[in-house]
Formats: structure tokens, C-alpha cells, sequence
């Protein structure tokens, strides 16, 4: 996995509550069987009109946009169905960051797998990055991970909270699994002891 | 000990491993695979040299892409990506050794429909699946809920979750539900209430007078859209009416065993005085039935309502109600039983078992469709279509002038060839109101399957105690 660790980019705004993981990624093209390729048709419906034609006003199709590596949006961002193809959009897109009040559960999960840094803040201060995204080119915001703050474009800082052991592997790019089966030993434990008291599981 | 609530005790008796954060490895009971969240997992352990851990615990179907038509037995029916991926879980259920049901399988339907049918979901379990609806076995007293694909690969691979204990949230139904008011109702109302971020963070577990009298088709409902409110699970403590549900089905115990599980259920249910982090509460004679009119499930109004101005809301919300109404193409104030509606649909993982396609022919019976309208009832699984076809059910649909289709998600999400046209408004038993969800520029209102039905015949959301 692709590790994250400073980030200083350009800044999309989409000051939308509730932007769902079918908006991010609608479902025709859930019906690949590929990790990558999506970015392409990240927020689909929204930025190309019924002949594939891009949409001028959709912020990712604006000139000041197109490069941006970290999206500012409205709460619970990524709401709606488990898809992971909605980080691997994101992801493929060249966006690395998310700064919104508030997320949904499996969609902040998702992000961790893939590289892709979630970050929440009260709503005040996501009004102030807003406007600093809506600021265009001009603008770059500053992540980084290991401090936890994000600096605005006028060197106003912010601290973020984030789960330290997301953090960690984050950071190192570490893959879960190859974590997790060094605990083999627990889990073979575990499967007998719980085997032998539920045996019909 | 302190008291625990029925979350605290099946997340208990599932840790296999904790570390000091408080990162946990959650033993995984039940695995359910489908063809759309699963290629890129397999795909993973195959370039990992890694195999599943359990596959006894792993079940996999084919729901989301399937045709529902009843020629769907020609491969030219689907399209040549969705087929690649049904022919990619057939390819992986058969290679990896998984419990399978394919689409020539009477057992086959949707995932959240099959599970429980075939007694692979009982309490006390944790079931996940890479899919947000697999709340709906949180009915059966289990902890069960949606994963992305890198954690259904992480499950394959160790058959367990790095998971964070969530918050627990009452939510209590007191009293009891008038006539024409239905478990779909209740959910709807509760997200109507929360919100979809309400339960973010938290595993719900749904209690009172209410929620007990539900039979565990309503708990599957109740419990399907504990996603739509955000939170990571919903829950029903287990009781005759579970047990009576799971014995002698395919895969629940027998015998000796079935005694054994029963008295370990009987141990799940909240301690009194056990804590809870947040508690909503709705009496039940207040909740009417009722219909979604924006693209949030939030948006939630009785049937009587009309339809809301976007400044009636606060913050955000303004500007996304004004997004709502014009997708929707709404006019504030006007009556939502003046909504005029072109397709109706019957079916999903929230509304497609026995009893919702029961409660649709009690309206529909001796009565036909609006002329010109389309409607459609997917039933669940084959099994819940052979089930209505004895009961005779399947033949008031047909007199009624609905198309009777075979099982799969079909126009919940519109993966398969069952979709919504530009423009086009349908009363959707299913989810999800979002944008698009029933095909692009599609406009969805959610209802119960007495509504959709009573909106089929009327042409027009329309308030079903009418037509009772």
C-alpha cells in the first residue's frame, strides 16, 4: 500500500452533505474486476453529462481543479453502500486526502486500505479550508500525518485526531493481513476454544 | 460483573485478539461473498500465495448482476463485464471450496435473503459480507454488517477483522404499531428522526413492545436499514420468535446441539441497567406510514405530508434539500399523494421475503395496475418465489398486471438490466433514494410493499389505509 506522510496540494471543494459512494462511483462501473482504472469515472454522473461530454461547472472539471490531491466536503461523506471502489476512484484520481465534519463507517475504513488519509474536523474549520479551496491554484493546503495538522493556504493550523494504529499503518504502508497472520497463534486459539463451547458455529 | 448490553456480550465471546489501544481481531462466524465486492479479495490471495481460512464459514452467491427475466439461462442476457464477474465467483466458490448457490440453484437470491434462509445466520454470531445491507442479520440477535474488499480479502484470509468496538444506542419502539403501519415504516421513521449519520459510530440495537411483536421478516427490514442511519449494525435480542425461525433449517443445529445453542441464546439480551451511549425512543401510534421524497433516506415524511421547502432546514441541509427537490423535480407544498409515479418496484434485501410480497397481494388482490405503469416484484430468492407461487400469490401479481420475475437485486440497485430510465419515477420498496441509484436521472420513493402496491393501482403515492 501506498504510504502517506506530508501532502501540500491543491484543494477541491464540494460543499455537499451526505455525498454517497454512488455518486463517488456509480454502480455501472462496479462490474470490473480490477483495483485500478476508476479514477476516470470518479464522480461520474455528476462530472460528465448523458454524452460523455465533461460538465464545465463540476468542480474536478474546472482547469484549477484537475490536479487536486485533497477533497474538502460537507459531513457524513461516503455514506451509503460498502463499495470500495469509491476509495479506489478517489485514489486513481491522483486525491490522497478527504477533509469533511464527519464520514460513514465502512467508507473511513476503505480509505485506510488504500492510502487515502480521512480526516475530520469540526465544522468551522472545515468552512475555513472550504474557502481556502474555493480559492483555486492559488491555494495549497499542507498534511501532514505525523504532526496531525493541516495548514492552510494563510498558515492557519489545524490539528486533527486519527486512530494511532491507522495512523502507524498509514504511515509505513503496512498490509493488514500480513499483520494480522502474526497473530495466527490467538486466532488458532481462539477457533478451537470457541469450537469446543459452539460447536455448532 | 457489570451489565452488558447484547452487543457488549457478542462482541465479548468474538475477540480473538486485543491489543493495548483496544484494536481487536474479531472472530468471524459467518462469511457471505457476492460477485461484485469479491473478485479483487480472491485476486489478492492468489497474488499473495494465500488461501481462505475457513471456507466452511464462507458462503457465496451471485445477486447483484444477475438478469431477473426468466430467460436469464442465456448467457446473452447479461452483459459481457457483468457476466465475467458472476463466471469470476463461480470460478472462486468452486477453486476455494465455499458453500455456493449459483443462479441455477432454486436456493439462489440475494445474499442477505439466502443466509438466513438456510439457517447460515443464527444469534449470537458475527456475519459480515461486502455489502452495506448485511445489517439485516443483526434480526437474529447476530453482529453483522458491511465490510469494503480489502477486509472481505482480510477475512478470507485470517477469518477475522481488525475492528474498534463501536458505542451502543437504544433504539425503543414502545407500544403498538395502528393498521397499515409496517416494520418499514418503523425503520424509515428512526432515520427520519437520526438522521444518516445518527448512528454513525454505533451498533443499534432495536427494543421494545413494537419491535418484539415484528416477526423476524419485519426485524430483517428493521434491521436492513440500520446502514441508512449510519450506524455499523442493528440488532434484535433473540426470542421464540427467533428460535422458531431457525429450527430445522438447512444449516442451523440439530439434535443435542440445538439444545446446546438454544441455552447460549437465551443468554443474549441487555443487562438491565447496562449502559447505553445514546438512547431515541418513538411510541409506535405515531409513526404513520411513509414515504421518502428527496434522495437522503432522511428525507422521511408520513404519506399525509407535503412536500418540504429547503430553507424549512438548517445548515447544509439547505443547500441539499434544494439539490433533492430539483433532482426530484418537486414543487414545495404540494401533497405527496399528488406524486405521480411511472414504475413500481417490489423486491430487495429490505423487501423481498415472503411476507412483504404477502402484505403486496392483500392490496393488490382482484385489482389491477395503473394502465401504462410498470411494475415488477423480484422476489427475494427462489425459494421465497416458490413459496408465493403455492401460496397463490404470484398469480395476484400477474392478474394485477406485474411483471413476476425470478430472484436477485435488480432494480434496488439497477446493476442488472432492470433499471430506471432518465426522468423516471418509481415507489421503490428497496434502500436507497441517492441519485441515480435506480439508473441515471431515475427518481426513487421508498415505501413499504402495502404502498407500493396501493401506488401501483392509483397511479400516485398514495396512503395505503385508504385501500383497506
Amino acid at each position: 500500500m501506498q504510504k502517506f506522510n506530508k501532502l501540500s496540494g491543491i484543494a477541491a471543494p464540494m460543499p455537499l452533505v451526505n455525498i454517497d459512494t454512488d455518486m463517488i462511483i456509480p454502480k455501472q462501473f462496479l462490474k470490473t474486476i480490477k483495483r485500478s482504472g476508476l479514477g476516470v469515472n470518479l464522480f461520474d454522473e455528476m462530472r460528465y453529462d448523458d454524452d460523455r461530454n465533461e460538465i464545465p461547472d463540476f468542480v474536478l472539471n474546472k482547469p484549477q481543479y484537475r490536479e487536486a490531491q485533497i477533497l474538502v466536503a460537507g459531513e457524513n461523506f461516503g455514506c451509503g453502500s460498502s463499495r470500495e471502489h469509491a476509495p479506489w476512484a478517489i485514489a486513481d484520481f491522483g486525491i490522497t486526502c478527504v477533509i469533511a465534519p464527519s464520514y460513514a463507517d465502512i467508507f473511513y475504513s476503505n480509505c485506510f486500505k488504500n492510502g487515502i488519509l480521512p480526516i475530520a474536523l469540526p465544522q468551522e474549520q472545515v468552512d475555513v479550508l472550504m474557502m481556502d479551496a474555493e480559492k483555486g491554484a492559488n491555494a495549497r493546503i499542507e498534511v501532514d500525518l505525523e504532526a496531525q495538522t493541516i495548514t492552510s493556504s494563510d498558515g492557519e493550523v489545524f490539528t486533527f485526531d486519527i486512530d494511532q494504529f491507522k495512523k502507524h499503518c498509514l504511515m509505513n504502508g503496512l498490509d493488514d493481513i500480513g499483520l494480522s497472520m502474526e497473530k495466527v497463534k490467538s486466532i488458532d486459539s481462539f477457533e478451537a476454544q470457541a469450537g469446543a463451547e459452539r460447536p455448532w458455529v | 460483573m457489570s451489565p452488558k448490553t447484547l452487543y457488549d456480550k457478542i462482541w465479548d465471546a468474538h475477540v480473538a485478539h486485543e491489543a493495548e489501544d483496544g484494536t481487536c481481531l474479531l472472530y468471524i462466524d459467518r462469511h457471505l461473498v457476492h460477485e461484485v465486492t469479491s473478485p479483487q479479495a480472491f485476486e489478492g490471495l492468489r497474488m499473495a500465495g494465500r488461501t481462505v481460512r475457513a471456507p466452511d464459514k464462507t458462503i457465496a452467491v451471485p445477486d447483484h448482476n444477475v438478469p431477473t427475466t426468466l430467460d436469464r439461462a442465456n448467457a446473452a442476457t447479461m452483459t459481457e463485464d457483468s457476466r465475467i464477474q458472476v463466471e469470476a465467483l463461480d470460478t472462486n466458490a468452486k477453486e476455494f471450496g465455499l458453500h455456493y448457490y449459483p443462479v441455477s440453484d432454486v436456493r439462489q437470491g440475494i445474499v442477505h435473503i439466502v443466509g438466513p434462509e438456510q439457517g447460515w445466520t443464527l444469534p449470537g454470531m458475527t456475519v459480515v459480507c461486502g455489502d452495506s445491507h448485511t445489517a439485516t442479520h443483526g434480526a437474529f440477535g447476530a453482529l453483522a454488517h458491511g465490510i469494503g474488499t480489502s477486509e472481505v480479502e482480510h477475512v478470507l484470509a485470517t477469518q477475522t477483522l481488525i475492528q474498534k468496538k463501536s458505542k451502543n444506542m437504544k433504539v425503543e419502539i414502545t407500544g403498538k404499531l395502528r393498521p397499515g403501519v409496517t416494520a418499514k415504516d418503523i425503520t424509515m421513521s428512526v432515520i427520519g428522526t437520526t438522521g444518516t449519520a445518527g448512528g454513525t459510530g454505533y451498533v443499534i440495537e432495536y427494543c421494545g413492545e413494537a419491535i418484539r411483536d415484528l416477526s423476524m421478516e419485519g426485524r430483517m427490514t428493521v434491521c436492513n436499514m440500520a446502514i441508512e442511519g449510519g450506524a455499523r449494525a442493528g440488532i434484535i435480542a433473540p426470542d421464540e420468535t427467533t428460535y422458531e425461525y431457525c429450527l430445522g433449517r438447512p444449516h442451523a443445529p440439530k439434535g443435542a446441539q440445538w439444545e446446546a445453542a438454544l441455552t447460549w441464546w437465551k443468554t443474549l439480551f441487555t443487562d438491565e441497567n447496562a449502559h447505553f451511549d445514546k438512547v431515541i425512543t418513538l411510541k409506535a401510534e405515531d409513526i404513520a406510514p411513509v414515504v421518502t421524497w428527496g434522495t437522503s433516506p432522511e428525507d422521511v415524511l408520513p404519506i399525509t405530508a407535503v412536500v418540504p421547502a429547503a430553507d424549512s432546514f438548517t445548515g447544509g441541509k439547505v443547500g441539499a434539500a434544494q439539490r433533492s427537490l430539483d433532482y426530484m423535480a418537486l414543487t414545495p407544498g404540494t401533497p405527496l399523494t399528488d406524486i405521480i409515479i411511472d414504475t413500481v418496484f417490489i423486491g430487495s434485501c429490505t423487501n423481498g421475503r415472503i411476507e412483504d410480497l404477502r402484505a403486496a397481494a392483500a392490496i393488490l388482490k382482484g385489482k389491477k395496475k395503473k394502465d401504462g405503469l410498470r411494475a415488477m416484484v423480484v422476489p427475494g430468492s427462489g425459494l421465497v418465489r416458490a413459496q408465493a407461487e403455492e401460496e397463490g400469490l404470484a398469480q395476484i401479481f400477474i392478474d394485477a398486471g406485474f411483471e413476476w420475475r425470478l430472484a436477485g437485486c435488480s432494480m434496488c440497485l439497477a446493476m442488472n438490466p432492470d433499471q430506471l430510465a432518465p426522468g423516471e419515477r418509481c415507489a421503490a420498496t428497496s434502500n436507497r433514494n441517492f441519485e441515480g441509484r435506480q439508473g441515471r436521472g431515475g427518481r426513487t420513493h421508498l415505501m413499504s410493499p402495502a404502498m407500493a402496491a396501493a401506488a401501483a393501482i392509483t397511479g400516485k403515492l398514495t396512503d395505503v389505509r385508504e385501500m383497506m
